[in-house]
């Protein structure tokens, strides 16, 4: 009866992956990205810690996207090598990634405008869904049990996010703001040890800007998942990260705590200290 | 002092009490164990969680109390003390009424959306020692609030989400005071028994609940209602509309209004039905359809919201279905109220209106979720004649009530097949009321106030000495013994030309249109009368887009030549239904505007239950208000608006003066 409610601390942690918070996550290092003869990146190096959240930040054109398609795979590197709780790889296609626990969601909302909330958020369960498409047509037996099992997954989610009186709206006629939270519930439906977010607030309004950053930080404290965000806004960045690496002109120009990286001379005057 | 002699509550008092409710069921405690016995397999409460509807019958209701009672009891709480219960209808909250009375504590609901400073006022003003809220959002108010709610020491919280690194001194999870309640009760076997012993020990004149005035005028003041008092008002209201165990109610309203607190926990626990408790603010409409309660109330503006979304669906609708529409909805206008009430009606009629019943009421009281509704009544604010007219025309029996927190709601209540719209009906059984020679309504009744807690001096400004409460509302009694209310009392002035000016009954006659969402006006004193006007934003919008009027922005829309046009048409038609009042004809708005923000109560236009505060926005707003007295056409304002978290922002905007059509005198002759 009570039981409910302690539902809300049994919500699966990410996945176990053998390492402890703190161990490297994700480790790039002296990855090149050219686009015929056009460097969309140049040698650069940093990784990502098991249960941070960290922020790769940079002015327009700085290489940020490219980089995150490098990580989950959309894009492979010219140079350098990526490691990946432990394993190198250096060619992976996007299917891979979600396998192996990468989840992502993207700077223009990238949803099934058609179907509900609900579905979309179950689709993201799919790559746990096992029972053959046979069952699955029938809609019986094991494969009944097993949409069971993922429908609480997905309602927990719903909860977590904040969004059940969306559950049945078809997503398309959602404003932007509740696209990108359900967005980023399909994404988190993957259980995902690393989840990169490309402009989780572009175009928000400050209400929304808030509310999408209290989301965030609950799902790396709760959830306890690895987050790597791309953000354009500084102030949102500062406060939400634990690591920021700054990208200029495909390259590094710095990789620290917020409160240093504020202070960087090179920063300031690449990014910060310029209007765009 | 009695103008029109004081009018005696139709039934007197000792011929209605409910059979099997005797004295010794004087305290909501009380009830509560005898529901668990009489009801024990019955729901009690329903909560939305995860998508599904879980359900506590009245005997799991009597041990999710008990243990929490005990555990609260451990941190220390005793008879006495107070406890705030911060949030929205959760069952955890509802269980904490009932806990903290049943170990003598008082407890003491605060809005949910109240800023942290008038959170702190009321939880300083209570001297409460403990404060039950939701969940994170509300820690951090009363967190930050601290050093200004020096007797408070623990917070017990229903959500643990986001609270993981909070300090846990004093900050204690719901579920762990209700486990340590059960540790103490497994660990002493007569532990459950002495507490059942202390509640059926317990007097009926202690202070059963403090409720916080919405704070229309002045800061809120605590309004005490004592626990026979409250379970009498509750049984002579549930003997009223005949309220049984198999009723049931969407617990939507806001916790710590007094009608949340009487309509849901009082008749609940008298009754013996079922609370439900939605998922979310949000979620109300889907839950409401799906638990299609059978007793309901909403304020005017819910119904009004209903109707607007239901007229602009079926502008959106197909030729055929928009016909349909309009042929029923006549059909209903024309036969829907006799047939309710049960009035003679020819057999071609009964059978269209069955025709529609099937191919349209039916179903439109089926997606609102009013299927099942034996009783619903609305109150707070006047409602307009067609609105209501079209809820009862469907078949659905709405009715009005007037009351206040003083009284615990009850004062006034349309009886069955009784109803008008202008009226707010007789006397509740039990109830007395006088009209003062000031035309003020008093009333004395077995709910009413036992004082504002420690406020003795305006306990005595709103308790005549002889017993009777103030309303503060000036009235009138029609011929057929329903009450009728004007205005408040001390808004009532004069134009500098003599003619009466009645705010409020403007603003309603301005309100009673869709597109106007809320109305303000100006004039006592002054040489005519003046309006501040919000427009709906979801009605002006449709509009606005099926006239192919583009608006990026409430501001924006609002400014726009075309709305004005509109709403000036909506003015010119007030004037026109004043001018057929000789008490108002001479009160007709000249000059209006369409003021460039909504009115918030972030900002303190609104209070808490959206009732407009006059005196503020008048004092915010004084520029405009000039305006229309100096012949402005247009003024320039910048206005400080706060956003939810408490900072602040300005918004600049040109605002048009524009002037509307005056009725001559020649209509309004007598």
């Amino acid at each position: 009866m009570s039981a409910h409610h302690d539902a809300h601390h049994d919500i699966a942690l990410a996945r176990n992956d053998g390492l402890k918070p703190g161990d490297v996550l994700l480790d790039i290092r002296n990855v090149s990205l050219a686009f015929g003869g056009v460097k969309a990146i140049t040698d650069v190096s940093f990784d990502i810690r098991k249960g941070e959240i960290r922020a790769i930040i940079g002015p327009n054109g700085a290489g940020k996207t490219s980089m995150l398609n490098v990580i989950n795979g959309f894009y492979t590197p010219q140079e350098g090598v990526i490691v990946f709780r432990g394993r190198e790889r250096r060619a992976m296609k996007p299917h891979d990634a979600v396998a192996q626990g990468i989840a992502r969601t993207f700077q223009n909302v990238a949803l099934f405008k058609g179907m509900s909330t609900l579905d979309n958020i179950m689709a993201g369960r799919s790559v746990f869904m096992k029972e053959s498409l046979f069952w699955q047509m029938l809609w019986r037996g094991r494969a009944l049990k097993e949409e069971i099992a993922h429908r609480e997954k997905v309602e927990e989610i719903i909860d977590f996010l904040e969004i059940q009186h969306i559950r049945r709206t078809p997503v398309g006629r959602l404003p932007y703001g509740l696209q990108k939270r359900v967005e980023l519930g399909r994404a988190l439906a993957m259980e995902p040890s690393l989840l990169l977010l490309d402009e989780p607030m572009a175009g928000m309004n400050l209400e929304e800007k808030e509310d999408m950053s209290r989301f965030i930080i609950d799902v790396n404290r709760q959830r306890g998942t690895t987050i790597a965000l791309i953000e354009h806004d500084m102030g949102v960045v500062m406060d939400l990260s634990d690591r920021v690496v700054v990208l200029d002109y495909g390259k590094k120009i710095a990789d620290d705590v917020p409160e240093k990286v504020k202070a960087n001379k090179q920063v300031i005057d690449a990014y910060l200290g310029v209007a765009h | 002092m009695v103008g029109q002699g004081s009018i005696r509550g139709g039934i007197r008092r000792e011929e209605h009490r409910v059979s099997g409710s005797d004295a010794s069921f004087d305290t909501f405690p009380k009830l509560l164990l005898r529901n668990a016995e009489r009801f024990a397999g019955r729901p009690a409460m329903r909560h939305k969680d995860f998508g599904i509807w879980q359900t506590w019958t009245w005997a799991q209701q009597l041990d999710e109390v008990r243990a929490l009672a005990i555990g609260l009891q451990g941190l220390g709480l005793t008879a006495g003390d107070r406890i705030a219960v911060v949030g929205t209808n959760r069952p955890r909250l509802y269980w904490t009424f009932a806990a903290a009375q049943s170990i003598g504590a008082v407890p003491v609901p605060v809005y949910a959306d109240a800023v942290a400073d008038e959170l702190a006022y009321v939880l300083d003003n209570a001297g409460v020692r403990f404060a039950v809220v939701q969940d994170q959002e509300q820690v951090d108010k009363v967190v930050g609030q601290a050093a200004a709610i020096p007797r408070l020491t623990d917070i017990i919280f229903d959500e643990p989400r986001g609270l993981g690194d909070y300090d846990r001194a004093h900050l204690h999870d719901f579920a762990d005071v209700q486990e340590a309640g059960r540790k103490a009760l497994a660990a002493d076997g007569s532990r459950a028994a002495q507490w059942a012993d202390a509640i059926r020990a317990a007097s009926g004149d202690a202070v059963s609940v403090i409720l916080y005035t919405s704070g229309t005028t002045g800061r809120s003041k605590g309004v005490m209602i004592k626990a026979a008092g409250a379970v009498q008002a509750a049984t002579d209201t549930s003997t009223f509309d005949r309220l049984t165990a198999d009723d049931c109610v969407l617990a939507y309203l806001p916790l710590a209004w007094v009608g949340d607190h009487y309509l849901n926990y009082a008749q609940a626990h008298v009754a013996g039905f079922c609370m439900c408790c939605p998922e979310s603010a949000e979620t109300v409409p889907v839950d409401l359809r799906e638990i299609a309660p059978t007793f309901y109330f909403a304020p005017p503006r819910v119904f009004e919201g209903l109707l607007t979304s239901v007229t602009i669906r079926m502008h959106d609708a197909s030729r055929l279905k928009q016909r349909m529409f309009n042929h029923f909805r006549g059909v209903a206008a024309k036969w829907g109220e006799a047939i309710l009430e049960g009035r003679p009606t020819p057999l071609p009629a009964r059978l269209h209106y069955g025709l529609g019943e099937l191919l349209l009421y039916g179903p439109l009281k089926n997606a609102l979720g009013l299927s099942n509704i034996r009783t619903a009544y609305t109150a707070g604010e006047a409602i307009g004649p067609d609105l209501f007219s079209f809820f009862r025309s469907l078949g659905i029996n709405l009715k009005q009530l007037y009351g206040q927190t003083e009284a615990f709601l009850y004062v006034t209540a349309q009886k069955d097949n009784a109803v008008r719209a202008d009226c707010v009906g007789p006397a509740m059984p039990g109830v007395d009321i006088r009209i003062a020679d000031t035309g003020e309504v008093q009333f004395r009744s077995p709910g009413m106030f036992s004082g504002y807690f420690e406020q003795d001096e305006k306990t005595a400004e709103t308790m005549s000495p002889d017993g009777w409460v103030k309303t503060g509302d000036a009235g009138f009694f029609e011929r057929d013994g329903q009450l009728r209310i004007i205005d408040r009392a001390k808004d009532v002035g004069k134009l500098s030309t003599g003619a009466l000016f009645a705010p409020k009954y403007i603003e309603n006659a301005l309100k009673f249109f869709p597109n106007i969402k809320e109305a303000v006006a100006f004039g006592d004193g002054r040489d005519f009368a003046a309006a501040f006007i919000n427009i709906d934003l979801t009605a002006v919008g449709n509009w606005a887009e099926r006239n192919g009027i583009a608006y990026a922005s409430y501001q924006e829309l609002a400014a726009h030549p075309e709305v004005y046009r509109l709403i000036g048409e909506n003015v010119d038609e007030t004037n026109r239904r004043l001018a057929r009042e000789p008490m108002m004809a001479g009160a007709q708005i000249r000059r209006f505007l369409v003021l460039h923000k909504e009115l918030d109560a972030d900002d303190g236009e609104l209070t808490r239950t959206q009732k407009v505060r006059r005196g503020f926005i008048a004092e915010r707003y004084a520029e405009l208000i000039e305006a229309f007295y100096d012949g402005s056409a247009e003024k320039r304002v910048e206005t400080e608006v706060t956003f939810e978290d408490g900072r602040k922002g300005r918004i600049r905007a040109n605002v048009r003066i524009a002037d509307a059509h005056v009725e001559t005198a020649r209509e309004a002759a007598p």
